[in-house]
């Protein structure tokens, strides 16, 4: 690990001097200094950590995958995985010409689906504020649910993609990773599935480890030939 | 309390106190973070013959709702002591003493924690005392500390306390169960290391000016050695042992 690089804890500091403090940092005078657990990145003009624990918190245009926990006449409610609850208002899914009385909302979305969707707008003040409609988005039909720590997703996607993308050509599977934590997996063929699916769960517990992507490319390749 | 008159050997001419320990010297400390699945955070900590386990919950939903505020989240401590952690029964119910200790060991960590993050949420802590011996709530706030890290709440700095007092007319470190009773005086501290800022000072007991800044300095040196353990812990469940 290059001293750019460093494992933080809570009331760390990381470096001092003239950087922008980004994620998960405060500024004391002119030390910066970690608030949680992580490891801790110095880029060229900013600092930030990357949390290795914790709930995931929204934010603005986050894809994620919800559930559908209830309904009201005029907007959907989904589970996030976070400490605020999704909203979905009807006129998002039907259109600016819904009307609560001719639309039935459990007719598009009942509860407990699965449901793609990006974080439109989240100002702290109201719930997060979610938007189905954009391609790729909307209802999941089939595939499996594998919920993993959020804070473990930028590890699984890797740096450009290059994690999901080696899981994804080994195993002929189709992944879906929400920010959330909450991950769908589909894949044509039984073994493809529960392959890529042991890979997730790999990089879940396993996050910390320096060369992860070599071992679950063995991994992966190790089950092929038996 | 006041020094009471008794046949127990607090300090002798040696400079070792009624454990063994010298005046400087904490009790033996071992805390271990993580451990319970189904809470967001845990920790569990052993302060000499004190056993603490802590979970905390959150960020989550408040309920009942009217306590949530919508500027900040808010913090919930609840301290509890086991009806066997003590050698006679207690009552399982919350007594007074166990609702202070919870109200002060949530005001020290509320300078830590950054709650404004949160807005309209809880973060719940609860400390259960399996066995108790004396500075239950300093361990207590240290494991709470190593529980929200755990949980990855944000926080400034942890917070790590000891105790100090005087015995025999002797400023040391870590006050045990005999010496509390027995002692002249105790003093709770609360400290984050890295801010260098005090979060909790509670003093049961009479002390001189000169005393008392001896005492706080005492109590913060032990703190210092708290924070390097709680450290260890969190290095070794996230980072595995002996890197970086």
């Amino acid at each position: 690990m290059d001293n750019r690089r460093k494992y933080v804890i809570p009331g760390d500091t990381i470096t001092t001097g003239p950087l922008r403090p980004e994620q998960n940092v405060i500024l004391d005078g002119n030390k910066i200094i970690s608030t949680l657990v992580g490891i801790s990145e110095i880029y060229e003009d900013s600092v930030r950590v990357i949390p290795l624990t914790g709930k995931y918190i929204p934010e603005i245009n986050d894809l994620v995958i919800g559930k559908v926990i209830s309904h009201t006449s005029l907007s959907w409610e989904l589970d996030i995985n976070s400490c605020y609850v999704g909203f979905l208002p009807a006129q998002d899914v039907f259109g600016r010409d819904f009307s609560a009385h001719a639309d039935e909302l459990s007719s598009k979305l009942k509860s407990g689906d699965l449901v793609a969707a990006r974080i439109a707008n989240f100002d702290r003040t109201r719930d997060p504020l979610i938007t189905i409609s954009d391609r790729d988005l909307g209802k999941i039909d089939s595939g499996d649910l594998v919920k993993i720590s959020p804070s473990r997703v930028p590890r699984l996607i890797g740096k450009r993609g290059s994690m999901i993308q080696m899981i994804e050509m080994a195993t002929n599977a189709a992944i879906t990773i929400g920010q959330n934590g909450w991950v769908v997996v589909s894949c044509e063929t039984r073994e493809g599935l529960l392959k890529a699916k042991k890979a997730i769960e790999m990089v879940n517990k396993q996050a910390h480890v320096a060369n992860l992507t070599d071992q679950v490319k063995e991994m992966l390749e190790k089950k092929d030939e038996s | 309390m006041g020094g009471r008159d008794t046949t127990m050997v607090l300090l002798d001419e040696n400079g070792v106190r009624c454990d063994g320990r010298k005046i400087d010297e904490p009790r033996r400390i071992m805390i271990k973070a993580g451990g319970l699945k189904n809470a967001d955070g845990s920790a569990y900590i052993e302060f000499g013959d004190n056993k603490i386990l802590v979970g905390v919950f959150g960020p989550r939903d408040v309920h009942p709702k009217h306590m949530s505020n919508t500027d900040t989240g808010i913090l919930r401590v609840r301290y509890h002591m086991e009806p066997f952690s003590v050698s006679e029964r207690k009552n399982p119910a919350p007594s007074r003493r166990e609702i202070e200790i919870s109200k002060v060991i949530k005001e020290a960590l509320e300078p830590a924690v950054m709650l404004e993050k949160f807005p309209r949420t809880a973060v719940d802590v609860f400390i259960e005392v399996l066995q108790a011996d004396g500075g239950t709530r300093c361990a207590a706030l240290s494991a709470a500390s190593v529980a929200l890290a755990d949980a990855g709440i944000p926080m400034r700095d942890m917070v790590a306390a000891c105790a100090s007092g005087k015995v025999a007319d002797t400023i040391v470190l870590d006050i045990n169960n005999e010496e509390d009773q027995a002692g002249q005086a105790d003093m709770p501290i609360g400290y984050m290391p890295s801010l260098e800022k005090i979060t909790l000072l509670q003093l049961d007991g009479i002390l001189t000016p000169d005393e008392y800044k001896k005492c706080v300095d005492v109590g913060i040196a032990g703190c210092k050695i708290v924070y390097e353990l709680q450290k260890k812990a969190l290095y070794e469940k996230y980072f595995g042992k002996g890197d970086n």
